[in-house]
């Protein structure tokens, strides 16, 4: 459902070397940091499945596709969570660890430098015009996301959570935690009711 | 820095880190309300100015945390509010990933999977009317979100590129 075929990214091809026994810390790191300082616009995915998959051949392409969809189900960030993913893989729970502070420490730097210079100059006119209008595409790429998966919720059930979610969280501004901590639980049981009915 | 307020910020982003199916996005509403209407830690177009910044910067969307961390609290709030807005969701990944392996045939990783997505869709959105409200928004700014989903969606055009020509076409319409 959620994941991403293969023709996504262009690509597949059988990977160059064969995967090492064990994957020294300091490799790992190193290509989620060069992947964070790269993937500008939402192509992690793409990148990381350059570097570990066809590069270094340390996951496999069903691998990569399952980590794809669960870094997407799951809450916390895309790129965060597919670090987690294959670093633990890897390497256990330190290499998650170390992929995902990899992953995060250069945006990190980059978006408190992005800070400094809005606090230098955020009070003038033309930045807060500026911010303005970036904030309207960002809007806009959310709302493209929110089209993408909408376009996958097809029965009346989900579609009705997926509405009164919205409704009360963004119209009627009710809090959200207590919202999502009972909505959750609900589909999740009646997707899982659902499927026993189809195979009893 | 006080620690009051480190601790206030990492119980503000801590408990958004466990909900925020489908990235940021599902939780920029919420964010909005208590750093705007809870804490008062700033206005709502100073917090749509920053959501901006984190749109336009590299990286995932929730490092929106860093920045509201920053402004609220210095280098140290930046700190905290990252590990707080990670740390939680990233354990759930971990444990989930080793309940996903060792659950190979269970019919549950269907359901988990086809049951998170509308909350994440219904959150999504929520998100995006949050931050339109938040903006003061007008019609300039609602043409410009329409258009951009619309080329986003429909065409090649790199995000970067819309983001160029927008960031020219408000500063224009400003110092005109």
């Amino acid at each position: 459902m959620l994941n991403l075929n293969h023709s996504y990214f262009g690509f597949r091809m059988t990977p160059e070397v064969p995967p090492p026994k064990q994957i020294p810390l300091l490799d790992l790191i190193g290509v989620f940091f060069r992947v964070g300082v790269t993937s500008f616009g939402g192509s992690t995915a793409a990148w990381l499945y350059k570097e570990v998959v066809e590069r270094r051949g340390w996951l496999d392409d069903e691998h990569f596709t399952t980590a794809l969809t669960l870094a997407q189900v799951l809450p916390g960030a895309n790129p965060v969570n597919l670090s987690i993913y294959i670093g633990s893989q890897l390497r256990g729970g330190i290499g998650g660890a170390a992929a995902a502070i990899g992953m995060v420490a250069p945006p990190f730097v980059i978006i408190l430098i992005l800070g400094y210079l809005y606090r230098q100059f955020g009070s003038s006119p033309v930045a807060h015009a500026v911010l303005a209008g970036l904030a309207a595409v960002g809007v806009g790429m959310t709302l493209t996301i929110g089209v993408k998966l909408a376009r996958k919720v097809r029965r009346p059930i989900p579609i009705a959570i997926a509405v009164t979610l919205f409704v009360t969280v963004g119209v009627l501004h009710w809090p959200m935690i207590p919202m999502v901590l009972a909505m959750t639980p609900l589909s999740i049981g009646l997707e899982h009711l659902q499927a026993k009915k189809r195979t009893p | 820095m006080s620690d009051s307020r480190l601790l206030s910020l990492a119980l503000v982003f801590a408990p958004l880190s466990l909900i925020s199916f489908g990235g940021g996005q599902a939780i920029v509403a919420e964010m909005q309300h208590q750093v705007v209407d809870v804490h008062h830690w700033m206005s709502g177009p100073a917090f749509a100015d920053l959501f901006a910044i984190s749109r336009a910067a590299p990286g995932p969307s929730t490092l929106i945390a860093a920045l509201i961390g920053w402004q609220v609290a210095g280098l140290g709030g930046a700190i905290a509010a990252t590990l707080a807005i990670y740390i939680p969701s990233s354990l759930l990944v971990y444990a989930a990933v080793r309940w996903w392996h060792a659950s190979k045939d269970s019919p549950w990783r269907t359901a988990l999977e086809r049951g998170l997505l509308p909350v994440a869709v219904g959150l999504v959105f929520a998100g995006a009317l949050a931050v339109l409200e938040a903006a003061h928004v007008g019609a300039l700014q609602i043409f410009t979100t329409v258009v951009a989903a619309a080329l986003i969606l429909y065409t090649r055009v790199s995000v970067y590129a819309i983001m160029g020509v927008t960031a020219a076409v408000f500063a224009g319409v400003q110092l005109a």
